[in-house]
């Protein structure tokens, strides 16, 4: 946005009339919130205290709204440095803005790979000039991501890395791997795994099954994403870190994360919205927007996957926010890169498909969405209790829409969604002490008023 | 007629059109025995023929097809054309909508590239071969000779032999071939054997001798040893010894079962030079009719009638 002056940033907001949703107190009722100087003063049921309206104070009517903590994801790709035609991290961040988030975490598959204490203190300075949201830089396990020399990992986290991984290049090496996790305990920080078994998904380009033979497609096995967190999970009962498992797709991906945690192991576990709303079918007429890494699985492991966001197995959805250029995505399926964005339609799609047809609570799609950054990465915890930072997002869950290109922040426009019929949008997102977006032009109306 | 501009597989045509378009290759059969063998049909026609991976037989037939009826030709071959330069498939999509062609026929190794240029430009495109997914004018011709040596493929049983993972020639035949009636089965190594491949309407067999008791024809693929990207059988020699057609095997099939390959063979690996030569073999009768399917599908794509297709052929 960028609209608001310093004046702005400072002055009291009240928004009132508002449907708030605060997981973290267990709050889902019709309030308010008054927040200063990019502090909560007060927020919960009924009208905001009488002691706190002041006639300079802008109050917002958000009646028909939800008020949510900032959303969090704890795994996007914003390229910056050296692939900028797909996306930056000005471009990247007010994606997540245009999506309700306050917080991401950025793999380190960049060019140069965040392997140095230099590239975390480049992608932090940027994410402040650009101001949308708070971008927490993920680093490198290994030198490079050539899965074979340590980074420093205690010089990346004193610049501010909040964990580590090798995504999209696998530690196939296990020794490493235990090496890594083992040293990791003394960071506090997770280690990440993108758990895939490079010689299982070999050439495969989707989900191997009934599709991928009827296509002619080669496919990758479920066993590929098992077999290695498999490995990984062995590798945390072993050492005793915290592992992170990166964009879970599949039902017997579930399993193993769930008996992990019935042994009480330091396991935490991602999925992607897409897993969740779509599956190998839709790759069906061969369109480059339905490939990704992992891929699309079958409608039994959505399945599986909604119940493991229910009972707890899985921690959060995180999209994996992966751009392309147009001239990349445009190639026949085979040829064409892994990889969607998701940022600007995670909460419409899972609003979708999640609450308004899979019965799951708006309060626990919140808490999904908002709740990664704390328990995985150890970032601020999402809430909206006096005195915590005023980063919050409103949410209409009645707008439907239809995603369109031109529409996007992100440069990339390789959504599988466009031109599919969603309900449920964000309308604007606080960050700190100002809008880091605004949609709704009713919002502004409110405000003037 | 046929529903769509294109020929991309036969997954998505009906039975009525897979007849229509194997009565219309009969009716180009007899021209081909003509003593000029040749109709001026396509006259004001521009076909391009863009052939991104090698191929010898598939590449002459179409040319042959085209010629026959009249059209003008341009060949595009991935050794000469702009590709190896970098040039992406859209800028060639492109460069051939500037050239306003009539119809295109594309080899790709992509699965789904015929789709892909079909869904973008308003010529007619001829699927002749993409990546491991469909090869409808080798299926078409395959449905051809058979049906020209049963009477009929409703209930007939056929069995395809080889690396069908790979192989777009085996999809074509399943769709098609189960389509028109016939009872499909598959064999091969398990690891040639794509997974969930009974969804596609067909049966899986991995012993030869048991898949071929009581088959009315059998169709032996080539071991594509240049699609093997990672080893999926251990050499050529125990191939032989499990799945390679021989005399003996055939012999203790019907009397009536026949051989089909679509060439180019690995004599000696999947059949033996005494099958591959033998009277059982139709394999030069499949390359005849590959000739007529071909102008059969160009035809139809152009909007040739199939009731004026007598008076086409004066």
């Amino acid at each position: 946005m960028g609209t608001s002056t310093a004046k702005d940033r400072g002055k009291r907001r009240i928004i009132e009339k508002v449907r708030v949703i605060d997981p973290s107190r267990g709050l889902d009722a019709s309030g308010h919130l008054v927040c200063e100087g990019g502090k909560i003063l007060s927020c919960g049921e009924g009208p905001a205290p009488a002691e706190l309206i002041t006639p300079e104070a802008e109050r917002i009517d958000a009646s028909g709204l939800v008020l949510a903590p900032g959303f969090q994801d704890v795994h996007v790709h914003f390229r910056e440095p050296g692939q900028e035609d797909k996306e930056t991290i000005a471009t990247g961040s007010a994606a997540a803005a245009a999506g309700g988030f306050t917080d991401v975490a950025t793999m380190p598959n960049t060019t140069p790979v965040v392997d140095t204490a230099g590239a975390v203190r480049l992608i932090l300075d940027r994410a402040r000039e650009a101001g949308h949201c708070r971008v927490h830089p993920i680093g490198a396990i290994s030198m490079g991501l050539a899965g074979e020399k340590m980074a420093e990992y205690a010089d990346l986290v004193d610049a501010g890395a909040v964990g580590f991984s090798d995504d999209g290049r696998p530690v196939a090496d296990g020794g490493l791997m235990r090496r890594a996790m083992d040293y990791s305990r003394i960071l506090g920080v997770p280690m990440i795994s993108h758990p895939e078994d490079l010689s299982l998904s070999a050439g495969g380009v989707m989900h191997e099954g009934a599709w991928s033979t009827r296509l002619g497609l080669r496919g990758i096995p479920y066993a590929a994403e098992t077999a290695f967190i498999a490995r990984d999970i062995e590798l945390c009962r072993l050492t005793g870190a915290r592992l992170h498992v990166c964009h879970v797709s599949s039902r017997q991906a579930v399993q193993l994360i769930r008996r992990a945690k019935e042994d009480g192991l330091p396991v935490t576990a991602e999925t992607a919205p897409h897993f969740l709303d779509l599956s190998d079918a839709d790759c069906a007429d061969y369109d480059p927007r339905f490939k990704m890494n992992p891929p699309l699985r079958t409608i039994d492991d959505q399945e599986a996957l909604i119940e493991a966001l229910q009972d707890g197995t899985l921690d959060c959805i995180a999209t994996d926010h992966a751009p392309h250029t147009a001239t990349e995505k445009n190639r026949p399926f085979a040829e064409a890169p892994f990889g969607v964005i998701g940022l600007e339609t995670s909460f419409a799609v899972c609003h979708d498909r999640l609450v308004r047809r899979g019965g799951m609570s708006l309060s626990r799609l919140i808490e999904l969405m908002s709740g990664g950054g704390a328990r995985i990465l150890g970032l601020p915890k999402a809430s909206l209790d006096a005195g915590a930072p005023s980063d919050f997002t409103l949410l209409d869950c009645e707008e439907t829409w239809t995603p369109r290109g031109r529409d996007f922040a992100s440069k990339g426009r390789n959504c599988p969604w466009l031109g599919r019929s969603l309900t449920g949008r964000v309308v604007a997102t606080h960050l700190g002490g100002s809008f880091s977006f605004v949609r709704s032009s009713r919002l502004a109306e409110s405000a003037r008023a | 007629m046929l529903r769509n501009k294109d020929l991309l597989d036969l997954e998505s045509l009906t039975a009525a059109e897979i007849k229509l378009i194997l009565d219309t290759a009969e009716a180009f059969l007899a021209v081909m025995r003509r003593p000029v063998p040749k109709v001026p049909i396509l006259r004001d026609k521009t076909i391009v023929n863009l052939f991104f991976e090698s191929s010898t037989r598939t590449r002459i037939s179409f040319e042959l097809a085209e010629k026959r009826l009249s059209a003008d030709i341009v060949n595009f071959s991935a050794a000469t054309s702009s590709l190896s330069k970098g040039e992406t498939l859209k800028d060639t999509v492109d460069n051939i909508l500037a050239m306003r062609a009539d119809m295109v026929v594309m080899r790709h190794s992509a699965s789904g590239a015929a789709r892909y240029l079909a869904d973008r430009i308003p010529a007619g495109v001829v699927n002749a071969g993409d990546g491991m997914h469909e090869h409808p004018t080798q299926g078409l011709l395959d449905m051809l000779t058979m049906r020209q040596r049963m009477g009929t493929l409703q209930g007939k049983r056929v069995v395809i032999v080889g690396d069908i993972m790979h192989s777009r020639v085996a999809r074509s035949n399943i769709w098609g071939l189960t389509k028109m009636g016939a009872k499909v089965t598959v064999c091969g190594p398990p690891p040639m054997i794509p997974v969930q491949m009974e969804e596609m309407g067909c049966t899986v067999d991995y012993d030869l001798r048991h898949a071929i008791e009581g088959a009315d024809a059998i169709n032996v693929l080539r071991i594509q040893l240049e699609r093997q990207t990672v080893q999926t059988f251990p050499g050529n020699r125990e191939y032989a010894r499990l799945y390679r057609l021989d005399d003996e095997m055939l012999a203790a099939t019907k009397p009536s079962c026949f051989v089909l390959h679509p060439g180019p063979m690995n004599r000696d690996v999947e059949i033996t030079s005494e099958v591959a030569d033998g009277r059982r073999q139709v394999i030069l009768d499949q390359v005849t009719n590959g000739v007529a399917v071909r102008m059969a599908v160009i035809y139809l794509l152009s909007g040739g009638a199939p009731e004026n297709l007598g008076e086409n052929l004066n």
